[in-house]
This record gives structure tokens, C-alpha cells and sequence, in this order.
């Protein structure tokens, strides 16, 4: 009889043991925890972060939307002005404005996601340090905003890009206009990577802050934006090939303009690179999001 | 019994103390070595205790340690303490916003904190937008939030502006929006820092109104941080007393109270405690005793009465004593001034609020031969409407009787 309910308590102490918990709140997590199904139930989060972003972008400006077109335009006419006719970079044989125009709207694409996502823990520090949503919303709604910046852009690029395959025979478009998707998706997460690893980096050092406006400026004179990599040495050529947005930035000049450096080995360079890269962002952003409200 | 939703093991906090980032890559390194060999990380076993009135001798700090405790479905839990106490950390904990150092929390269901309202408002969108952006910060899908959304307006109350950007608010506007918001949230458990202390008093009447209803009526449970202590004993029926980053009290919430002000934050009785010689007084008089009890009930409320009850040792010969009681409110204003020995008061005669008490001992109603000021200080409920931040207006609330008579109107006097 006794031995009878010893046994039982026994059991349901055993039984309280398994209890069905649906979350443990410890200091240690496993690395790869990275919880992605929960990212998904806040898919409403990421879409609201992206509308948020397009409408308070221009509220109370004049021109409102009409920004997204003047500032690739202006940075276009700027640099025409200097590297073109002052400086007189070559363009590869193509016209000026449309060569300087695709090489700044895929470009700015990139600069501007990891610009933004480098200081999600410094811009948010606020907003993270009262309430809970997961972390990774926050650069992938960054990504999103900044896709449809680019799409917007891109569609200012493809006005002018007609206009000057109907009036010149200077452009070629390639087949390889195709990988276009791919090139925007390649290039969103090696700027989603490389910005969630400077973020991480951030809430301790902020020093990062201040190099990484230099970082961008001079890792953009690293990539061919308002040169052509044919225009290099070949000496000196593979330190830029060595930089992975390299071969997506020619790639995507060479598919809509038909002149710059394709190779499949050079773009597979780029895709390897950026998966490590986006692997070890993830990672180091994960595990800096659940104390970094205690640096920062 | 119902099934325990929250179990907290063991946990704690440490924080470093003072600049962050200086000689943190150094420490970092340390760190990492120890943990390359397989030892314990070297800064945690200096930490302190958490006492933030005395100097540490050393960078790191507990801001919580060793806290056990279980909540079950349904309770609310009011957490108490002094300022730096580890309410907040705890609660940040809690809600994921950041890591403990050593322990676990097991958790069963969704929970959403409220550790301010409005987060995440972005004052160029309108008040519908914000409504949306909001509720999905705090975990809700967007169907669930337009089921909501109506009555979420009318909880606020600010139909009106619905589409107007919440920078052209009024902060009450603002804060109600907000809260309303945090009020329509469905998790299994909420978690609420000091909120209530927005809005007007009709609005926080109705805050709290919707909290009672949210655990009593929905079975959710709650746990509430807070200083308001009429708030915690009405709302809550656990409580929970953390003190230098201890849980020194888990129990009753009327208990806990109980031990929270006795730990000095208001000290609503003296009893001194050795011989008479070392007691508070002069050579005059001694005072051992004062205290101050409910004429009925257990708490002290604007209808329970109050009693006072004075030991004092009287060290003179041959004198004719006096005492006078003096009892002020919260804002310094001396409520009344009482020559008598004994002392008691009618209920209905006080308005709710904190009052201290100083003591005058004379001598035949002409010499001071003794005076303290804010020997003790106690708290009187106003348990009608659940918080005594709620007063009545006026200083005392004394029962009047008042008549009215009803006359017909006659015909000399000239209409």
C-alpha cells in the first residue's frame, strides 16, 4: 500500500519532469537556433516595417515618391560630370548615362541595405530594449524596402535604358539578362550578411559606426561602378575580382548592355562567398540580439 | 489546482558596472580563454550583491540571483521592491528583451510584456496605422488585429483622429491609444511594468478594469510591477518582494505587502527593541512604542478607522505630560494637530494617501520637553476604486451629514 503511492508520486514527479513547456528561457542557446518558423508567424512585422519605411521616407517632402527617381538621376548627372568628362574614366565604348545609371542603381541597392542594416541594434536600441519580436524582422524588412526601392529604380534604368537601345546601336542586351533575379537576390543577401555581421560588432564596438560610412565609400571605388573591370590592368585585376559584388555589378552591366567581363566562374566565387557569409551573419546576429539590450 | 505556466529556477543577472566598452576587449579575450579550457566564466564569481546605496569594490554586479518562484494559470503576480530592486530586469528577462546569466524560466504559452506602451509608434503614421504597426511589434497577426481594431478605438477612445498622425496627438491621447492597444492582446501571459500610471484617473480605472477582467474573466495570467500598493493588493492575489536582487517574500499578495513595507520603505509601526536607556527620546522621555492599527479589517482604508497606540517611558518626576499628535499627508499639509493621550480616528475621516506622523511631548501644555518629526509613516486605502493614487479631492473626507429639503414652491416668492 505505502510502497502504492510512493511509486505513484514517483511517477508523477517523472511526469512533471516531461512536462510540455513551450519555451526554456536560458543563457545558453544552441548556434543554430535560429528559430526561423517563428520569423514566419511575424511575416505581418516584416510588412509593416517595409510600409512604414515608404510611407514616413517622404512624408511631408514636396516631391514626395518622386525622389526615388531624382536621386539615381542626380548622382547619374554628378558623375558624368566628374569621372566622365573631367576625369575621363572609359565607359567600354557605351553611353555615359546609361552605363554610370546601372552601375549606381545596382549599387546603391547594395550600400544602402547594409548601411541600414549595420546599425539596426543602434537605430532600434530603443524599441529592442522594451519588447520582444524576433530580431531578424527588423534587416529582412530592410532587405524588402530596399528591393523595392531597387525595383522602382530599376524600372527608371529600363526607360532609359530603351530609349537609348532604340536611338543607338551601342547596347547589346545578352541572354544573361535572365540572371538578373539572381543577381538581385545574391547581391540583397551578401549586403543582409554583411550587415548583420557589422551589427552584431556594433553593440560592443562602435567604432564601426564611424568606418563604416569610409568602409562603403572606398569598397565602392573597389568595385567597377564608374569604371569597367576591362579597364584595369591585368595586373592589378584579380585584388578587385577578389571582391565578391565584382562580378554581379559586370554581370549585370554585361547582361543589359552586352559590353563588360562575364565568367561563370567568377559569379560561382560570388554566390559561394555570399553564403558564407549570410550563414555566419545569421549566426553572430542571433546570438548578439538576446543580450545586446545590455551593451548597447 | 491549475497547472503551474511560468517556473523560474535559479536565475540571475550580472551586469558590468559603469563604461561598457572600456577594457571590454580585453575581458572579452579572458573570457573566451576560460572558456576555451572549460572554466567558468572568471567575472561571474566576483559579482556582488546588488545594493545600489553601497560602493562596490568591484565592476560586476547581481542584478538578480538565486530567484525561484512558480506562477500558475490564472494568478496575477504583483512584483514589489525598491528602486534598483531587479523588478525590471527581471521582467526584461522575462520577456526575452535580454539574456540571464545563470538559471532558466520555463514558460508555457505566448507571452507579450508591456514594458512601456507604445513602442514602436512612429509619429508620422496615423493612429490607424500605428494601431497595426503596434499590435504586430506585440505579437499579433493582422487579422487579429483588424478583429480588434474597433474595439480597440473605442476603448481608447480617439475615433476622431483615427487618421490623424499621432505627433498631432495630445500625450493622453497618445499613451490611451497606446495602452488600448496592449489591452486587446491575447497572449497566455502578460507582462505590465508601471503603465498604469498614464492617462487620467477615469483611464486608469479602466486599465485596471481591464486587467482584472483579462485574468479573472479570460483566465490569462499577469504579472504586474509596481510601486502603487492599493494597486497591488486589489489586482493581485500573489506578490512577490525583491530586494538587492533577492526574492526575500513569495507568498500572499497582502503579505507581501505587509513584508515590503516593513523592510522601511514606509514604516507603519516602532517598536523599539533593548533597554529603555537606548531608545528614541531624550532624557525626558523614552519612546518604545507607536502604532498604527485599523479599528476594524486588516488594512488600512478611508472606512476602516484608524488607531493609534503610544508607549512611552517617561523619565521626568512630578510633571504634568502632554502629548499632541501630528499627522501630515503626503504633500506636507498637516491634517490635524491632536492634544490629547489617546488617540483614534472615526473612519471616514481621512482621504486616502500616506500620511506621517510626528509626536510632541509637553509639559503642562506650555514647555516642549520632546519632539519627533515622521516617526512612522502609513498608507491608507481607498478600496472603492482600487488605487490610492485615486483620491478624493480635499484634504480629509469626512462623512457629513447633510439635509435637504424639498419645498413647494409658494406663491410669494416671485418666480
Amino acid at each position: 500500500m505505502n510502497t502504492d503511492i510512493i511509486e505513484t508520486a514517483a511517477k508523477l514527479e517523472i511526469t512533471g519532469e516531461h512536462e510540455h513547456w513551450t519555451e526554456i528561457i536560458q543563457p545558453k542557446t544552441k548556434l543554430l537556433d535560429l528559430r526561423l518558423g517563428e520569423l514566419w508567424r511575424y511575416r505581418d512585422l516584416v510588412m509593416m516595417f517595409v510600409r512604414r519605411d515608404f510611407v514616413t521616407n517622404y512624408k511631408q517632402t514636396i516631391l514626395g515618391p518622386v525622389w526615388f527617381f531624382l536621386q539615381p538621376l542626380l548622382t547619374s548627372f554628378t558623375y558624368i560630370l566628374i569621372f566622365g568628362r573631367v576625369a575621363k574614366l572609359s565607359t567600354d565604348g557605351l553611353p555615359m548615362m546609361v552605363f554610370y545609371l546601372a552601375g549606381i542603381t545596382i549599387w546603391n541597392y547594395f550600400s544602402e541595405t547594409l548601411t541600414k542594416t549595420a546599425t539596426v541594434f543602434k537605430d532600434n536600441a530603443q524599441m529592442f530594449g522594451k519588447v520582444y519580436f524576433p530580431r531578424l524582422t527588423m534587416p529582412f524588412s530592410i532587405v524588402i524596402s530596399n528591393l523595392v526601392r531597387f525595383c522602382i529604380q530599376l524600372g527608371l534604368f529600363l526607360i532609359i535604358w530603351i530609349y537609348y537601345l532604340l536611338q543607338t546601336d551601342s547596347i547589346h542586351p545578352t541572354i544573361y539578362i535572365l540572371l538578373i533575379p539572381v543577381l538581385v537576390i545574391v547581391m540583397g543577401l551578401l549586403a543582409l550578411g554583411f550587415g548583420m555581421i557589422i551589427s552584431a560588432m556594433t553593440t560592443k564596438y562602435k567604432d564601426l559606426i564611424f568606418l563604416l560610412t569610409f568602409g562603403i565609400q572606398l569598397l565602392m571605388f573597389a568595385t567597377p561602378v564608374i569604371y569597367p573591370l576591362s579597364s584595369l590592368p591585368d595586373k592589378y585585376r584579380w585584388i578587385i575580382l577578389a571582391n565578391p559584388i565584382t562580378s554581379i555589378v559586370e554581370t549585370f552591366r554585361y547582361a543589359f548592355l552586352g559590353s563588360g567581363t562575364f565568367s561563370w566562374t567568377y559569379l560561382a566565387y560570388s554566390c559561394v562567398f555570399t553564403i558564407i557569409i549570410i550563414l555566419l551573419g545569421v549566426v553572430i546576429f542571433n546570438k548578439v540580439e538576446k543580450s545586446f539590450t545590455d551593451t548597447v | 489546482m491549475s497547472e503551474t505556466i511560468i517556473k523560474v529556477e535559479n536565475l540571475g543577472k550580472l551586469y558590468k558596472l559603469g563604461e561598457i566598452s572600456t577594457g571590454t576587449l580585453s575581458h572579452d579575450l579572458n573570457r573566451w580563454w576560460a572558456r576555451v579550457r572549460g572554466k567558468e566564466d572568471p567575472f561571474s564569481k566576483i559579482g556582488q550583491v546588488n545594493d545600489r546605496t553601497a560602493k562596490g569594490t568591484n565592476d560586476y554586479v547581481w542584478a538578480l540571483k538565486d530567484i525561484n518562484f512558480e506562477v500558475k494559470q490564472g494568478e496575477v503576480l504583483g512584483i514589489i521592491g525598491r528602486n534598483g530592486a531587479g523588478k525590471s530586469t527581471l521582467l526584461k528577462i522575462l520577456s526575452k528583451v535580454t539574456t540571464p546569466t545563470a538559471g532558466k524560466i520555463k514558460i508555457k504559452g505566448r507571452i507579450a510584456s508591456l514594458l512601456e506602451v507604445g513602442t514602436g509608434f512612429h509619429p508620422e503614421l496615423t493612429g490607424k496605422e500605428n494601431i497595426f504597426l503596434n499590435g504586430a511589434i506585440l505579437g499579433m497577426t493582422k487579422t487579429e488585429i483588424k478583429k480588434k481594431f474597433d474595439e480597440i478605438v473605442d476603448f481608447a477612445g480617439v475615433e476622431k483622429y483615427i487618421d490623424t498622425p499621432v505627433k498631432r496627438f495630445s500625450s493622453g491621447m497618445y499613451v490611451r491609444l497606446a495602452f488600448a492597444v496592449a489591452a486587446f492582446l491575447e497572449p497566455e501571459i502578460l507582462i505590465i511594468d508601471e503603465v498604469l500610471a498614464v492617462g487620467d484617473a477615469e483611464f486608469q480605472k479602466k486599465c485596471l478594469g481591464r486587467m482584472k477582467d483579462v485574468s479573472v474573466n479570460d483566465g490569462r495570467t499577469v504579472l504586474f510591477v509596481s510601486h502603487n500598493m492599493a494597486a497591488v493588493k486589489t489586482l493581485c492575489n500573489k506578490g512577490l518582494v525583491l530586494q538587492f536582487g533577492t526574492n526575500t517574500f513569495y507568498g500572499d499578495q497582502l503579505e507581501a505587502v505587509n513584508f515590503y513595507q516593513s523592510l522601511g520603505n514606509t514604516q507603519t509601526n516602532f517598536h523599539h527593541q533593548g533597554s529603555i536607556a537606548t531608545s528614541l527620546g531624550n532624557e525626558n522621555i523614552k519612546i518604545l512604542k507607536l502604532e498604527v492599527v485599523p479599528q476594524h479589517g486588516d488594512i488600512l482604508s478611508m472606512y476602516s478607522g484608524v488607531d493609534f497606540y503610544l508607549d512611552f517611558y517617561n523619565a521626568t518626576t512630578g510633571k504634568n505630560i502632554d502629548i499632541t499628535f501630528e499627522v501630515s499627508n503626503q504633500d506636507d499639509v498637516l491634517v490635524f494637530h491632536n492634544g490629547s493621550i489617546k488617540c483614534s480616528l472615526p473612519e471616514q475621516f481621512l482621504n486616502a494617501g500616506t500620511y506621517s506622523i510626528s509626536l510632541i511631548f509637553g509639559e503642562n501644555q506650555r514647555y516642549v520637553l520632546y519632539t519627533v518629526r515622521d516617526l512612522i509613516t502609513f498608507e491608507v486605502m481607498q478600496e472603492t476604486a482600487g488605487s490610492n493614487s485615486n483620491r478624493f479631492p480635499g484634504v480629509t473626507f469626512p462623512k457629513l451629514n447633510i439635509e435637504c429639503n424639498i419645498k413647494p414652491v409658494t406663491s410669494d416668492i416671485a418666480y
